[in-house]
């Protein structure tokens, strides 16, 4: 194998598992160990600068980081690093002037923003303060988008969104809402210098089965249901409720009905359970709360007598997988199950709808009627109108609405200044050694063993009578500081220094987790099987140095690699360093 | 400075046939210096005795005084240990050998320890041929005691206090084949491939098994003038050719050339594979080991491996006849004949 270079930042940034799995790539080790330190106001501002709505997202985010946290691989489970955010939310000091300042005088560029959801205020909070002037149209009354409109109180409440809202729309900008938007050629006629589109995903997908006609009146569109308890025009639901899906949507809106008057609410799935699209925690939260699931029932027919919705019949089936573990569902043969319901709520899915983009305005739309985007600019087939959120790609979740507003932001920005959209900054990258003395390091390097901590929750007999109560208590200070020492630090990067080697094998005696080997160099998939304890993770790389005065190479396998730092204690020479690798997306407007 | 080692472990690492990882055999975080060469040679035993599937509560690991005689404290936390006096680790391992011959006596030792204060107990536990692994951790100084040439230090090699030594140096191996060692080898810390094996291969000779593990002081004598240092031996080690540790029951899958290669079989009946270099020494015959150790010593190289082992060797039970069962699980019952037993003998004798 070649040396690697580490001077690409790309090297480092992939060892720091959370980070990269982040798609706004928040520096998570680092406002962990400053949570760990109680400085939770700049743990919240660097969360906020990566991801703007710490607060919001310390309780709801989808967290692909936590599945790709390197514990994982040495033990169960995973950093608790999204409630490790919430933790930084509820106890930082007041923050708002550290938030950006806003120039008064404006820089004569006009921007559109069409919605109100995390999208668009990441573009928002990007270009105001780069003095912008930004006009944003909602339909809803006030902005947020879905995370006002579908995520139920219980586990977001209004206050809490409120605020993170709020810090951006005070950042001077004019907002209409309750307004829909029906035609973008109007909007473009206004004469802005750029549109963004960040309308989200808001068509709920349905079922169209026999008997649906007629029973219409106790059948609902699941997020459509959840829009309307959240804007308070539904008060109540049926004593029995069937909720038709297996994704987080079905979750909020089986929890939803326990609240709203459902006894007997059931999910009623197609798929296995362990295939179910809802993230595990979800899961877990809805049966904690007494719903059962009832998985491979495949909906058939909405029963009606006389005139009134009695309940669904379902077929059973059983998952068969192919030896490509393609699916398919196959009857079982039994008899039709009945379920009686007062009411059903569809939760299948949700799709992007653009009727009201004309398609004679250069935007090119695909055969799934998607626009067709630059994936690294946003920008769409017609330079002046840019995409991001659910409505660039499909339904996805909070952080990548958001991390797409930044990207969004600095391709409006450049395309405004006339620069090209393509010509963006790499990121920003602090790099230095964690060294304070023979064997001391300037962050704490001991491994603790402590298993995850359970966050605490509300009683269910009263989270169970109130919609707005909200479940998790998050974690307090002493818990979370211990769940904080449960981070392997990954972003303090193990770096070789081969000049300095004497190859006394120090390194590769002491490291708990055998990712050191001095050997004879060779090609990558016959060098991962003579290391000294096998690298069968190929998504992990390997970390090759230059040759050696014997003649080996050194290899480092960045698979399970604790970030201990004995390596670097038991160096006589140093030829090791620990040096925490900070890694910051460029933002729009950052001097280029 | 780290206290302890954490506890995660590579998830894929190998169990032996006892079911165990390698990490079952390791111990107490080092205290030894950054880069000392004495924790190689720990995390050598840790790896033989991984490999040979031993059971940790059948070793015994014994030393006197030294950084060397420290180490125990880092591999085999499991085991039987005895951190005895200064040079007195051979009479200490005589007593518990002599009581309980079931387990593997392996005796940790330093220079200073074996060449200095010791000397004395060293030529009697070889001349005695007791049935051990002894290892010496040879950095040509007193580590523990800041760096004082040692009685292995070559004649004018320089520690960092920078005086070239004066005397003429004792060479162990050359001293135990002249006292009858049966296996005699040779090796180097930052040479692991060369070490495990070795430390196999004595772990299942029956004898006196010497091992000197050049193992350099990097606080005190890896510098440039010092032969004990990292570079120096890197570049004046000659190996006798290569050994191959093919444990009992296995199935020899590697195919060797005839000629080159010489397959001994272990008083277990596990194998060794010798892989002879061209005009090697022939570690069989004790004579032609003395005179490759003279000759390397005269071009002033260092000759490592296998220097030499008999393969009919006898330990010191051989010798003395002593019961197949251990000494101390003898009861009264087995040591004590009884009054009628007595009662005969005496009339034998009127
Ligand atoms: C039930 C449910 C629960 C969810 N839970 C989570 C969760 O826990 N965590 C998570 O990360 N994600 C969750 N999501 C997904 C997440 O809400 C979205 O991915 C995210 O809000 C998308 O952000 P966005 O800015 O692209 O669009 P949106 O948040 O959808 O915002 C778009 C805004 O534009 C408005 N709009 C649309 N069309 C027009 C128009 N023509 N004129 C004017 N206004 C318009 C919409 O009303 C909306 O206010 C959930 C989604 C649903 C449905
Ligand atoms: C009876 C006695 N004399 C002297 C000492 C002082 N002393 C401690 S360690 C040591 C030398 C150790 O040298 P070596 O065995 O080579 O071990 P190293 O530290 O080099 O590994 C000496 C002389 C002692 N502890 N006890
Ligand atoms: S251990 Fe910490 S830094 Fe490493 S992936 Fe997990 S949360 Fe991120
Ligand atoms: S920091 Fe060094 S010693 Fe610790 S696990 Fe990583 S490579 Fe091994
Ligand atoms: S003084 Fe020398 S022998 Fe002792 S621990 Fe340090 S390096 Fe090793
Ligand atoms: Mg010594």
């Amino acid at each position: 194998m070649k040396p690697t270079d580490i001077n690409d930042p790309e090297y480092f940034h992939k060892v720091v598992d959370c980070q990269y799995a982040c798609p706004a790539h928040t520096p998570v080790p680092e406002y962990i160990r400053l949570i760990a330190a109680e400085r939770y106001s700049d743990a919240y501002m660097l969360n906020w600068q990566s991801n703007l709505f710490p607060g919001i997202l310390g309780r709801t985010c989808d967290r692909p980081c936590e599945p790709a946290c390197r514990r994982v691989r040495v033990e169960e489970e995973p950093v608790a690093i999204c409630r490790l955010k919430r933790v930084a939310a509820d106890n930082k000091g007041d923050i708002t002037d550290r938030l950006p300042v806003i120039p008064k005088k404006k820089n004569g560029k006009r921007i559109a923003l069409i919605g109100a959801g995390p999208a668009s205020l990441t573009v928002a909070r990007g270009l105001a303060p780069l003095g912008y002037t930004l006009d944003i149209y909602d339909n809803q009354f006030a902005g947020g988008g879905m995370m006002r409109s579908q995520i139920p109180s219980f586990r977001l409440p209004i206050g809490v969104l409120d605020e993170e809202v709020n810090y951006i729309l005070d950042m001077g900008m004019t907002t209409t809402f309750n307004i829909e938007i029906d035609s973008l050629k109007e909007i473009l006629n206004k004469g802005y210098d750029a549109v963004f589109v960040g309308t989200g995903a808001p068509r709920g997908k349905g079922l169209n089965l026999p008997g649906l006609e007629d029973a219409m009146a106790n059948v609902y569109l699941g997020i459509d249901w959840l829009a309307s308890v959240a804007f308070e025009h539904t008060e109540s639901i049926g004593r029995r409720v069937l909720v038709l899906g297996g994704g987080n949507t079905a979750m909020d809106c089986c929890r939803t009905s326990r609240r709203m008057g459902g006894e007997d609410v059931r999910v009623v799935v197609r798929s296995p359970f362990a295939d179910m699209k809802a993230s595990p925690w979800e899961k877990e939260d809805a049966m904690h709360e007494g719903i059962p699931f009832y998985n491979n029932h495949v909906p058939k027919e909405f029963v009606v007598e006389d005139g009134k919705l009695q309940g669904m019949t379902f077929e059973k089936v059983e998952a068969e997988y192919d030896e490509n573990g393609k699916r398919s569902l196959v009857p079982t043969g039994e008899d039709l199950v009945f379920m009686a319901a007062d009411d059903v709520l569809m939760a299948i899915g949700q799709e992007n709808s653009f009727p009201w983009i004309e398609r004679d305005l250069g935007i090119e739309f695909d055969k799934w009627d998607m626009p067709v985007l630059d994936e690294v600019t946003f920008q769409s087939t017609n330079e002046k109108v840019f995409f991001g959120g659910d409505a660039a790609f499909g339904p996805e979740n909070i952080i990548t609405a958001v991390a797409h507003g930044h990207q969004a932001a600095i391709s409006i920005d450049l395309f405004c200044r006339g620069e090209a959209v393509t010509n963006r900054l790499s990121p920003e990258i602090r790099q230095g050694s964690q060294k304070m003395g023979m064997h001391e390091w300037s962050y704490d390097n001991a491994v603790e063993t402590d298993q995850r901590y359970i966050v605490p929750l509300a009683p269910l007999d009263k989270t169970l009578k109130d919609r707005k109560l909200e479940v998790e208590l998050g974690f307090d200070q002493s818990t979370g500081y211990k769940e904080a020492e449960r981070c392997l630090n990954c972003d303090v990067q193990t770096v070789f220094d081969d000049v300095r080697c004497i190859e006394c094998d120090a390194c590769v005696d002491i490291c708990p987790t055998d990712c050191i080997s001095f050997i004879a160099n060779g090609k990558e998939d016959e060098l991962r099987t003579r290391l000294v304890a096998p690298a069968n993770n190929l998504a992990q790389d390997l970390y090759v140095s230059e040759v050696l005065p014997t003649v080996r190479v050194m290899v480092k396998d960045e698979d399970v690699c604790l970030h201990c730092g004995l390596c670097a204690e038991r160096c006589p020479t140093a030829a090791w360093d620990m040096q925490k690798f900070l890694y910051n997306v460029s933002k729009a407007g950052q001097a280029v | 400075m780290s206290y302890q080692i954490p506890k995660f472990r590579h998830p894929d690492l190998p169990v032996n046939e006892l079911g165990y990882t390698k990490a079952d055999y390791e111990g107490a975080i080092s205290t030894l210096c950054a880069g000392c060469g004495h924790d190689s040679i720990s995390g050598a035993i840790v790896k033989a005795c991984h490999e040979l599937s031993l059971e940790p509560h059948k070793i015994a690991k014994l030393s006197g005084i030294g950084c060397s005689s420290k180490s125990p404290a880092y591999f085999l936390r499991n085991s039987h240990g005895f951190n005895s006096v200064h040079g007195r680790m051979p009479s200490v391992v005589t007593g518990a050998a002599m009581a309980n011959r079931d387990l593997l006596y392996l005796g940790i030792s330093g220079d200073g320890d074996t060449a200095s204060i010791g000397m004395g107990q060293f030529a009697h536990v070889v001349r005695r041929a007791l049935n051990m692994v002894y290892i010496v951790m040879n950095n040509g100084c007193y580590g523990l005691t800041k760096g004082q040439d040692s009685a292995t230090s070559d004649r004018g090699s320089a520690s960092k206090k920078g005086d070239p030594n004066l005397f003429n140096s004792i060479d162990l191996c050359s001293m135990a084949l002249q006292l009858g060692a049966t296996f005699v080898a040779r090796s180097f810390s930052g040479d692991k491939e060369q070490l495990v094996p070795l430390i196999k291969a004595a772990m299942t000779h029956r004898g006196f098994a010497l091992i000197d593990v050049v193992s350099p002081c990097v606080t005190f004598n890896n510098n440039p003038g010092s032969t004990k240092s990292y570079k120096y031996v890197r570049e004046h080690a000659e190996a006798s050719g290569t050994i191959d540790f093919v444990p009992i029951m296995q199935e020899i899958t590697t195919s060797y050339h005839a000629g080159t290669t010489q397959e001994v079989t272990m008083h277990d009946g596990s194998v060794i594979h010798l892989h002879k270099v061209s005009e090697s020494p022939d570690p069989f015959d004790r004579r032609s080991a003395m005179v490759a150790l003279e000759d390397h010593r005269a071009d002033g190289s260092i000759l490592t491996g296998l220097i030499y082992m008999d393969k009919n060797s006898r330990d010191l039970h051989d010798m003395l006849e002593t019961s197949q069962r251990p000494l101390n699980e003898l009861e009264e019952v087995d040591l004590c004949p009884g009054n009628r037993m007595l009662e005969n003998i005496n009339a034998s004798l009127r």
